[in-house]
């Protein structure tokens, strides 16, 4: 028993490694701060910049986007908002979409823009990861929310609160931490997928200057870059995923600490 | 004061309308697709498309058969080298390990789970291929490792976090004191285990299994760079494969400009959609039982 | 001063019956203690006074409760302002996930209390109760605006009420969830007070804290019954004879008998009410 453990853990171990190890020897600065020259991908000069802020674009379009649904319907999910058949089915369709594979969502995405005569770029790019993040989103932070202690909530209540009131103040405030976590899961997740976007947000050597440009992403950079059989390019790709990886493994840092921080206040 | 009221209920309308868009979305994605493929669908039979082998884009034939055993096949592969090694590890972690080493190995487990497909994929193309290659030739098969097995293998990896959270939520759900009557009965503590954690956790193992299935079956990237992309049926584990949602990457491109391409391919994501949404339905009605008692 | 009064009061749980025709009144500015044995629904009747019940689902409640003439359950009634007439205190003191201060400022901001309103209705207080040494206007040298001096004002006041304040004047903004769990019970009751009631609910107010807390949360009581209207659940006896000044028993949901406490307790009426008191069941 204790042996398919180690050999879990051991394989994630040796995941990490070989990344790092194979990336970091190629790795430099001029990666990190230039865009490519033309002929990058034949072996000549530049950096990956454009899929670095590509990915950030795209992964804090889609924050914004989703979140701005994603708080609204994880506080909704309360038993004081919906009735208990509407939350039962509510939390069905999140189920669903939860476990929807994100090509799914790339082709739907990539249905939408055909359908508002838009062409692979940023915004389309936006649109389908924030489809991908919005259940994500929700369901790690309704975990939390449903935590709360529901005699918190009355006694919050008995001093003559709305619900919105209660929730905006005292639910809100308890569930801070689980939500920096979700949004932080969310925002992780966007980074790194790629089947989403393949379609939608299309690929391009620049940064792009404004929605309906195309846009460059770090996991396209590290796919495109492995399939070409030019020895230099595909050091590059290690090098790319492990900027990748670095990136992932401080947003998974980061959300430990905010909730940490944000857990001064709350009630046990 | 009534502004207060009016503020609550703008809230809870406006929240409404939010829960309602989240309930449309799966038929709104599925609708979409349905539309998109329609062509398709009404020049072919469903029997047709699902059973024939032929895959000229090119002529017109759209024979998703060997994408369908593809697909089955890798995951059954991934499935049968993941389910095993996860369960005995969750069940290590939630019965016999030390409950800080517990914790850490939680950390652990959902870094990895939060590691992107793409970074999966080129280790595979790093590590696990060659490995392939190396066991084909030990048994006499050559191969260039790009194949079932390694697809098999990979997805093996990635889906074991999520099986493994899972079924350690639901282990650790099981009262201590199922554990502790068992043992004063006098079992020694793997019968205890045995006969009583894993029954009353066995609904929500079986949907640990089916996420970690529904996941494995629409996971494209790392597949895709591992599993060789040869539109025929597999002969051996050591053949390349080529999974639906591999083929709806590869060719998107082509979308476009051939006609009934188009519709062949959104036809193949709802095909995907429909059966792992099934799948996860029937985990979030497993585990609805859990929550119930 | 508010007048409470039950007539056939009837609440049920699904199918379950938890409070059956319950007709009685409830005295002003006393402390009025609802006793019996557990579950038989008496912080179900407590909890009816403010319309907490309405937070359980699948509630049913028949029968009419009036406060200064109103019914609350009328579909009409506002409930806003019927919570903050009636304050509740819970068994188990949960501090709301802030600081000391804001726990107790929460009340008056979300009902929009400030300016000159809040400092009279202090300055009346502040000369029928006995406060010890209470120096507020040395503080609005200290502070800058003119609205952080209320409620700094508000703050010591109200803590001073609950017998707080030289607890933690020091550490007004660290999170309340440091306080002992009497000193949250103490902390409940004056954010409790500061939304400025009429009468104070409390459930089993001191069942978790120990003797010394209990006892100053009972004395605090003694005090505020000369202003507020108490109504308090308890299944200790000793703790109703020691407090009560009016006393309803409960028995399965229903009133079995109510009446001033030394009356109630030296002769009573009822058979099973006299082997409660004396102890042959609880």
């Amino acid at each position: 028993m204790i042996a398919s453990l180690v050999l879990v853990l051991g394989i994630f171990a040796g995941i990490v490694i070989v990344i790092v190890l194979r990336g970091a020897s190629s790795l430099n600065l001029a990666m990190l701060i230039q865009t490519p020259e033309g002929g990058y991908y034949l072996g000549k000069g530049g950096g990956i910049a454009n899929a670095i802020v590509g990915s950030l674009y795209l992964a804090f379009g889609a924050l914004l986007l989703s979140s701005l649904f994603g708080l609204p319907i994880a506080f909704a999910l309360q038993k004081e908002y919906l009735g208990r058949r509407l939350a039962h089915m509510t939390r069905l369709s999140l189920d669903i979409l939860w476990g929807t594979p994100s090509i799914v969502y790339g082709a739907f995405g990539f249905i939408i823009m055909v359908y508002l005569g838009l062409r692979a770029s940023l915004l389309g790019g936006i649109i389908a990861l924030a489809f991908l993040m919005l259940p994500i989103m929700i369901r790690s932070i309704e975990e939390v929310i449903r935590m709360t202690p529901p005699e918190l909530k009355e006694i919050s209540y008995a001093m003559g609160t709305t619900r919105i009131e209660t929730t905006l103040t005292v639910v809100l405030r308890q569930a801070l931490p689980g939500i920096m976590t979700g949004v932080l899961l969310a925002f992780g997740r966007g980074i790194g997928d790629a089947a989403s976007i393949l379609f939608t947000a299309g690929y391009t050597d620049y940064i792009p200057r404004s929605l309906f440009d195309p846009v460059a992403s770090l996991p396209l950079a590290v796919f495109f870059q492995v399939a070409t059989p030019i020895p230099e390019v595909q050091q590059r790709a290690y090098a790319s995923a492990l900027i990748l990886l670095v990136i992932v493994l401080l947003i998974s840092l980061a959300s430990r600490l905010l909730s940490h921080r944000c857990s001064r206040y709350i009630v046990r | 004061m009534y502004w207060r009221k009016i503020k609550d209920k703008i809230a809870a309308k406006s929240m409404l309308i939010g829960v309602a868009f989240v309930n449309s979305i799966v038929f709104l994605i599925a609708l979409g697709l349905l539309i998109k493929s329609w062509p398709i669908l009404t020049k072919k039979s469903i029997f047709h498309l699902l059973l024939s082998s032929a895959w000229h884009p090119l002529k017109g034939e759209f024979g998703f058969y060997p994408f369908i055993v593809g697909t089955l096949e890798v995951t059954a592969i991934a499935m049968i080298l993941a389910v095993p090694v996860c369960l005995l590890s969750a069940i290590y972690l939630s019965e016999y390990a030390h409950h800080r080493f517990r914790e850490l190995a939680r950390v652990i487990i959902d870094i990895m789970a939060a590691i992107p497909s793409v970074i999966y994929g080129l280790w595979g193309v790093i590590v696990v291929v060659p490995f392939v290659r190396a066991l084909g030739k030990a048994l006499d098969t050559p191969t260039t490792g790009y194949s079932l097995l390694a697809g098999g293998i990979i997805l093996a990896i990635m889906v074991s976090p999520i099986i493994i959270s899972v079924s350690l939520e639901v282990l650790r759900t099981v009262p201590v004191q199922a554990r502790e009557t068992a043992l004063a009965l006098g079992t020694t503590k793997w019968e205890a285990i045995k006969h009583v954690v894993l029954r009353s956790a066995l609904h929500g193992i079986f949907s640990a299994i089916v996420l970690g299935f529904s996941r494995a079956f629409g996971e494209t990237i790392a597949v895709l760079m591992i599993v060789g992309n040869v539109p025929k049926i597999p002969a051996s584990i050591f053949d390349p494969a080529y999974p639906l949602p591999a083929l709806l990457a590869n060719n998107y491109g082509e979308m476009m400009s051939i006609p009934l391409y188009n519709s062949a391919l959104l036809l193949s994501a709802l095909i995907l959609l429909l059966i792992v949404s099934t799948f996860n339905i029937t985990a979030h009605l497993a585990l609805m039982r859990i929550e119930r008692r | 001063m508010p007048h409470i009064s039950l007539s056939n009061l009837t609440i049920a749980y699904g199918n379950h019956k938890v409070l059956q025709n319950i007709t009685v009144e409830i005295p002003n500015n006393q402390i009025t203690a609802i006793i019996g044995p557990s579950g038989c629904g008496k912080t179900t009747l407590l909890k009816s006074l403010n319309r907490l019940v309405d937070l359980y689902e699948e509630i049913k409640v028949e029968g009419e409760v009036r406060i200064d003439g109103v019914n609350i359950y009328d579909p009409k009634a506002d409930l806003l302002s019927l919570r903050k007439k009636v304050g509740f205190l819970s068994q188990k003191p949960y501090p709301l996930p802030m600081s000391i201060l804001d726990n107790i400022t929460f009340g008056p901001r979300i009902h929009g209390m400030n300016g000159k309103n809040l400092l009279d209705q202090i300055q009346k207080l502040e000369k029928q109760i006995p406060i010890d040494s209470l120096y507020p206007y040395n503080k609005q040298k200290e502070t800058k605006s003119k609205k952080k001096h209320e409620m700094a004002y508000l703050v010591e006041f109200y803590l001073r009420l609950a017998g707080l304040w030289d607890e933690v004047k020091e550490r007004l903004h660290a999170p309340a969830t440091q306080l002992s769990i009497g000193q949250q019970q103490r902390l409940a009751l004056a954010r409790a007070l500061a939304v400025e009631p009429e009468v104070i609910l409390a459930d089993e107010p001191t069942s978790a804290l120990d003797p010394i807390s209990a006892q100053l949360i009972e004395k605090q009581f003694k005090i505020l019954k000369n202003h507020y209207t108490m109504v308090v659940v308890t299944h200790i006896l000793r703790q109703a004879r020691r407090i009560a000044d009016y006393v309803i028993f409960l028995y399965l949901g229903e009133l079995v008998e109510h009446g001033p406490a030394e009356q109630f307790f030296s002769f009573p009426r009822h058979e099973r009410t006299r082997a409660y008191i004396s102890g042959e069941i609880s």
